[in-house]
């Protein structure tokens, strides 16, 4: 890597920590997080349209604690008039 | 008197507690204080040699736990400040000859006779730092600057909250400004943010730590330390006192003076 346009290794360890902290702090893999936005998907697409490509799901940190933040853009749906 | 009772602990080995306890200690008895120290790292007894008391042990908290001494006995008087005693681990004996009830059976009858308790926690989250904070009214958590301290040391304020043993606060050690200024060090308010709870200290890298525990005499007694001078403010801040941080961005000597002259400060 070039060693002007190199990260300095601070910010990487913040970084790795936020992320590492959060899966530890919540007991939740990155795979199980997945698998949890999979089911997730699966569950409101039952109710409306959703654009899978453009959902956002993850965990914050809020001081100690975490929320699980989404953001699930929904499909226009051109509405049907009855009669 | 009732005492306090504070449980350093850290999560990963090698941080500082021992160095902490040892130098908070001094500084709090420099005070005038009565203060006790509890080595919990049964089979790992260090505390001792870092206070320089490693040839007056006779008696340890084992033999106090299985009644072959009174408590009294095996509170080794420090060299040079005739109120501050170090009850030391025992060594050749296993982790669960110590329970939680013990610890906080011995630190109900140091109470009534000390200002301050300080209880060296072994590293790791198993029964020896369960005993270290079974009787602690405060626990303060070392780390440094670095991913796998900062990971463990997150892991026991997560246990700490489980447990109800209400905010620990922080001690960040061996920081090192230098690296920090070129953003190859966690900065002090990085690691405040990552672990989200209050500081009560930071602590500079400094040569003098080293020195001052091959001598046995904890470097809060050397006046030209940073890192002594660290110690004494944490020290006064557990006692309640309102002690300004040290800017640890001032540079002493000729590259200091340059620096500022240049405008970089």
């Amino acid at each position: 890597m070039n060693f002007f346009t190199r990260k300095r290794s601070a910010e990487n360890a913040k970084e790795r920590l936020q992320l590492v902290l959060v899966h530890d702090r919540t007991d939740l893999t990155p795979a199980q997080l997945e698998s949890l936005k999979d089911d997730l998907l699966i569950a409101i697409s039952k109710y409306i349209e959703i654009d899978p490509e453009a959902v956002q799901i993850g965990l914050e940190r809020d001081g100690r604690s975490q929320r699980l933040v989404a953001d699930i853009p929904l499909r226009n749906v051109s509405r049907r008039h009855a009669g | 008197m009732t005492a306090q009772v504070i449980t350093i602990t850290s999560g990963k080995g090698g941080v500082g507690k021992t160095t902490a306890v040892a130098n908070l200690a001094t500084a709090i008895a420099a005070d005038g204080k009565k203060v006790v120290c509890i080595d919990g790292d049964i089979g790992l007894r260090n505390l001792d040699v870092v206070m320089g008391l490693e040839n007056r042990i006779v008696y340890d908290i084992v033999d106090v736990i299985e009644g072959r001494c009174k408590l009294k006995q095996a509170m080794i008087r420090d060299k040079h400040f005739p109120e501050m005693y170090l009850i030391p681990a025992a060594q050749t004996r296993d982790k669960n000859a110590v329970s939680p009830t013990d610890m906080i059976r011995i630190c109900n009858d140091l109470r009534s006779d000390a200002d301050f308790v300080i209880i060296d926690s072994p590293a790791g989250i198993e029964r020896g730092f369960r005993n270290a904070i079974a009787a602690a009214d405060r626990v303060i958590v070392v780390t440094n600057p670095e991913v796998s301290a900062v990971r463990d040391a997150d892991r026991v304020v997560g246990i700490l909250e489980a447990e109800e043993k209400g905010n620990p606060a922080l001690i960040l050690n061996r920081l090192n400004q230098a690296l920090v200024r070129n953003n190859d060090m966690l900065s002090a308010e990085d690691v405040l943010d990552l672990l989200g709870i209050q500081l009560i200290g930071i602590v500079p890298e400094d040569e003098s730590v080293i020195i001052a525990s091959n001598r046995g005499a904890p470097v809060v007694n050397d006046p030209k330390s940073r890192a002594g001078q660290a110690f004494r403010n944490i020290a006064r801040r557990i006692q309640g006192q309102d002690v300004p941080f040290i800017d640890l961005d001032q540079q002493s000597g000729l590259w200091g003076a340059i620096q500022k002259l240049a405008g970089r400060k």
